[in-house]
């Protein structure tokens, strides 16, 4: 099933996947001593997902994220220094340090941002996916947005238009099992979220997002309709996330092992790695040495963000328009 | 000595004793309990920051967990309280307004007056503002003006524990839709709250410090800051008079208006952002029903004209503070 | 260092952490007798001046005006005019030394006020001092226990002095029953019970007079001698308009005027006396519990309730003290003094003298006490 990725491709996924997992593990360890400011939603665990849609994806095609958004943003090609000096709130991050983990976005990747409005990124989406269509393009927009958003109206309105308008965008609701510490058990009506594509008059596809391959290939299939003209796909993936809704969390709603279960049996690092080890065509020491290349470039980046300096005051008042 | 809670206690306290003196009083909210649907505890958060916890067990089936869907449970709050309910429902910050503005703004402020003051609607929005907390643009805004703005919407702006718990109660009882607006750098203050259920009235302004030379009108976590900048410039002579005008609709505009007439200087501090603002707004009250007592230019200490920013120093510079109010105070002081 | 004392920031109620020094009312060097009022300090909640602890000459003044300060912090040296400098500025260091001002903690300090049970309410009470026969004070109406924040120290040095909450007051249950007199006095006499004191001192002020009053005639042999401050139930007349008025107000604006009534000095009816008042008054259960409370004692602006032959017929001793300015309740409503009743009218004092004239009361009433 994985025939279309080759030996480079398969170590780029790799590498994207394990620069998140490594992203985020430095962040949680970091944000426990105090000194990263503000909030912080980690990726860790969901890997799969953004790196099996984004491996589709060019500079041009557009995605727009959520507040757990790091892994988005990694797989979309933005620069990891950057965005770990955005969450130290430095000069030199993604935004200058104006907007932090929940809003990290570089335009010039189509990355459209992380969002701190659940479910902000499906009306923006459809836009950018209009543009394309109407200058013919090729392009795609994606949406990925949480179970719980998969509840709000901007995002069943989007569908709905997606719809309506015949646009090349992908829906992909990244269901962890938790919109904070509310179960979609209890918050979507139906029995997963890929069946309400039905109502919106487009093809709902449910892939295990812990699997890479699986995410890819229907992540594939979606895309390639998309840039043909055929509309709208949404994807439910179901994966889980290994810490909190932030960082701080306590999570008591969750069940004793849960994780650590998922970590042992479901790691999408650890299938991915037994997987293309077992074809014999990719050997674990590559891997490990991408580990290790990876490993140190994240000690890098977090270096140099402690070292990097904060904005200016001058700042405060700069970026509100283009000109006023 | 009377016992002291925090302001985020006070708000629990209003709710739980509301509940038990009022049956139709419920709760509801992005996880004001929490945990519905998932393998672990239930009311495993008891809201974000923990304000509505212990309510779930204490008042079972009147805490009610939603989706995330805020038209709809905002709406539903809405609906609910045109048929009896008196619904307390939480809208987590108020930068998210944005997804369900309609259902207060179009329904809930209009029934009564579209209806021809047939509607009662005793529907309570509390919701948490204001930056500190290196929250960002999307979490960090003071919005209370814009629902000032609209007729038919009564804001509640509480300074402190005392206030929190008795407006919160006044919000509940009270027969229109109310926003209760929660500070979220106030939640840990500490402060003097009688165990008895009390109620603060809408429209009362509370004067915290009274002085001749400057009057100084101050909202929500800018009070405290206030009363820094006062106790400072006492020492320089300057005495100044704090008020709180505790609900921006209605206003208290006597008591501020009086003050004025006997201080002829005017500094208002207000966290928002400047343009059509509560600064704005007194500001202009002052000079239409008080120009002739003005003795200098009012001033108006207030966030730039910009998104609140992320990183720490730049958050900090655009946050009013102690010093930026002593210098304003002074500048007006020494106006001739 | 005899013949040095230190004037401090004193300690004016259980709240009070720290004051500000409003006005020097003695320049340095000035001489002082004993009593004098030498500086006015004001907490948030009252102002009032400092006595002069011993005569002498004021000799430092270590706080400045609009200081802000901790309860007992230094604010100036009395010493006679022969004590050297250098004396008095050993006394000042060695103070500035070992002077830790008093943390939050420490702040109740012990004396917190207690609940107990009584007859199904809660009734608030702080007890101060131990030993010596106990004394209970009795606040009126619309009052509590903080009435008695210039009297209850001082009184409390010999003996334990309990002050109560009614019900539908301060703290305590807000639920005056049918808000008849007896019911009152049903439950100051359950507190004796429920705090296991046999008989007791009485001091009623005002509507706390009447239920004293009461007291002493249904239960002569628990009460060892009663002081009437400002008292009700001695003749008629009340101040109904008042009366009325206090029930009514529902804000700053209507309750100011009327506090005003209550003092010979407009200018103790502080912001914070009227905030405090207003916090009282917006407690669930109080509008009721006065209004049941005025209509059943007060009716139609006269006393309903009329005890004056009590005093005499107690036949224990009776001190009775009245403002001759008082506009509530008349000072000629003081019987006549003669056998063991005592009667004291201070000129120019309102009803609220206990406090605005608090050391001529006290000194009166520790030399009653005995
Ligand atoms: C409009 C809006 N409502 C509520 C929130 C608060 N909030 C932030 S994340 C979150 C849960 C989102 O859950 P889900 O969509 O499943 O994403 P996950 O956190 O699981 O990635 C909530 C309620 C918000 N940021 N925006
Ligand atoms: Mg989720």
């Amino acid at each position: 099933m994985n025939t279309e990725l080759n030996r480079e491709s398969l170590l780029k996924a790799y590498r994207m996947m394990r620069t998140i997992r490594e992203f985020e593990e430095r962040v949680h360890t970091d944000f426990a001593t105090g000194e990263i400011p503000g909030f912080v939603h980690l990726y860790a665990g969901e890997e799969a997902s953004a790196t099996g849609v984004c491996m589709h994806l060019s500079g041009n095609d557009y995605i727009a994220s959520t507040h757990r958004g790091h892994g988005h943003c990694i797989a979309k090609g933005v620069d990891p220094a950057g965005m770990m000096a955005e969450i130290w709130g430095k000069e030199t991050g993604t935004c200058k340090g104006k907007g932090g983990s929940m809003h990290i976005a570089d335009l010039s990747k189509g990355m459209l941002g992380a969002n701190g409005i659940v479910g902000g990124g499906g009306p923006l989406i459809c836009g950018t996916a209009l543009a394309a269509k109407l200058r013919g393009d090729k392009t795609v927009g994606v949406c990925f947005f949480g179970d719980g958003a998969s509840n709000q109206g901007t995002i069943l309105e989007a569908m709905n238009l997606a719809t309506v308008w015949n646009l090349p965008a992908i829906f992909v609701a990244e269901n962890n099992g938790y919109a904070e510490t509310t179960s979609p058990n209890y918050s979507v009506a139906c029995e997963n979220i890929a069946d309400r594509a039905a109502a919106f008059g487009m093809p709902g596809v449910i892939v295990d997002g812990f699997d890479f391959f699986a995410v890819y290939e229907a992540a594939g299939e979606a895309v390639k309709r998309a840039r043909e003209g055929g509309g709208p796909t949404l994807i439910e993936v179901k994966v889980s996330r290994y810490y909190g809704h932030f960082e701080g969390d306590q999570q008591k709603y969750r069940a004793e092992g849960e994780v650590q279960k998922l970590r042992n049996e479901k790691d999408c690092l650890m299938q991915f790695r037994r997987h293309v080890t077992a074809d014999g065509d990719i050997s674990a020491a590559e891997l490990d040495a991408i580990d290790a290349e990876v490993l140190a470039m994240i000690d890098d980046s977090v270096v140099r963000a402690k070292a990097d300096p904060k904005p200016g005051p001058e700042e405060l008042l700069t970026d509100v328009y283009v000109s006023y | 000595m009377a016992r002291k809670i925090t302001y985020q206690q006070a708000i629990n306290e209003a709710l739980d004793q509301e509940m038990s003196r009022d049956p139709s009083v419920i709760v509801m909210g992005e996880d004001n309990a929490g945990g519905e649907g998932s393998p672990g505890e239930m009311d495993a958060w008891g809201g974000v920051l923990g304000v509505t916890k212990g309510l779930y067990h204490k008042h079972p089936g009147r805490v009610l967990d939603t989706p995330i869907s805020e038209s709809a449970f905002i709406g539903a709050a809405i609906g609910a309280a045109c048929n009896g309910l008196r619904p307390v429902a939480e809208l987590m910050f108020v930068d998210f307004m944005g997804v369900c503005f309609d259902q207060i703004f179009n329904q809930a402020a209009k029934f009564r007056y579209m209806f021809g003051g047939k509607a009662e609607t005793p529907v309570v929005i509390r919701t948490m503002y204001g930056a500190g907390f290196r929250a960002a643009a999307q979490h960090s805004q003071c919005l209370y003006s814009l629902f000032t703005h609209v007729p038919g919407l009564k804001v509640v702006v509480p300074s402190n524990p005392y206030d929190a718990k008795g407006l919160l109660i006044e919000s509940i009882r009270d027969n229109d839709p109310v926003i209760f607006f929660e500070n979220k750098v106030l939640y840990t203050m500490e402060g003097e709250v009688p165990e008895e259920i009390y109620t603060v009235p809408f429209g009362e302004a509370a004067i915290l410090r009274e002085g001749d030379d400057v009057t100084i009108v101050a909202l929500g976590r800018m009070v405290n800051m206030a009363q820094e900048a006062a106790e400072a410039l006492q020492k320089d002579g300057i005495h100044c008079e704090i008020i709180d005008p505790r609900t921006t609709s209605p206003l208290d505009e006597e008591t501020i208006l009086e003050s004025v007439e006997k201080t002829g200087r005017l500094v208002v501090v207000d966290e928002a952002n400047p343009r059509c603002s509560m600064a704005s707004d007194i500001a202009g009250l002052v000079v239409r029903k008080a120009f002739g007592a003005l003795k200098a230019p009012i001033e108006q200490v207030t966030a730039p004209h910009v998104p609140p920013p992320f990183s720490d120093v730049l958050e900090d510079l655009y946050v009013p503070n102690a010093a930026k109010i002593e210098r304003a105070v002074t500048r007006v002081a020494e106006y001739r | 260092m005899s013949g040095i004392h230190t004037l401090t920031m004193p300690k004016w109620g259980l709240s009070m952490s720290e004051g500000r020094v409003n006005a020097w009312l003695k320049g340095l060097g000035d001489p002082i007798t004993r009593g004098e009022e030498i500086v006015e300090v004001e907490s948030e909640k009252i102002a009032g001046a400092l006595e002069a602890p011993a005569s002498g000459v004021l000799r430092r003044r270590l706080a400045a005006e609009e200081d802000l300060l901790p309860v007992g912090a230094l604010l100036g040296i009395i010493a006679d005019a022969d004590v050297a400098d250098t004396e008095i500025d050993a006394v000042v260091a060695e103070f500035l030394a070992n002077y830790v001002p008093p943390s939050e903690e420490e702040e109740g300090g012990g004396s917190v006020p207690g609940k107990i049970e009584v007859g199904g309410l809660r009734i608030r009470y702080l007890k101060l001092g131990a030993g010596g026969e106990p004394l209970i004070l009795v606040h009126g109406f619309g009052g509590d226990l903080n009435n008695w924040l210039f009297n209850h120290a001082t009184l409390a040095v010999k003996r334990e002095v309990y002050a109560l909450d009614l019900p539908g007051h301060g703290e305590s249950t807000k639920d005056v029953a049918d808000g008849s007199l007896d019911n009152l006095t049903d439950v100051v006499i359950g507190c004796m019970d429920a705090l296991g004191i046999p008989a007791a001192h009485l001091i009623g002020h005002s509507m706390g007079g009447a239920v004293c009053l009461n007291v002493a005639k249904r239960s002569p042999q628990r009460v060892h001698s009663l002081v009437l401050i400002a008292s009700a139930g001695l003749g008629a007349e009340i101040n109904g308009d008042y009366i009325t008025g206090f029930v009514a107000a529902t804000n700053r604006r209507a309750l100011k005027p009327l506090l005003s009534e209550l003092f010979s000095d407009p200018g103790q009816v502080t912001r914070q006396l009227i905030d405090d008042m207003l916090k009282y008054k917006r407690l669930d259960g109080v509008a009721e519990s006065l209004d049941r409370l005025a209509g059943k004692l007060f009716a139609n602006g006269s006393q309903q309730m009329i005890l004056a032959e009590v005093p005499e017929v107690f036949g224990k001793p009776v001190l009775v003290i009245w403002g001759k300015e008082d506009r509530i309740i008349p000072a000629r409503h003081a019987p006549k003094a003669g056998g063991k009743v005592r009667v004291e009218i201070l000129e120019g004092q309102g009803h609220m003298v206990q406090m605005e004239a608090a050391n001529d009361v006290n000194r009166l009433m520790e030399s009653f006490l005995g």
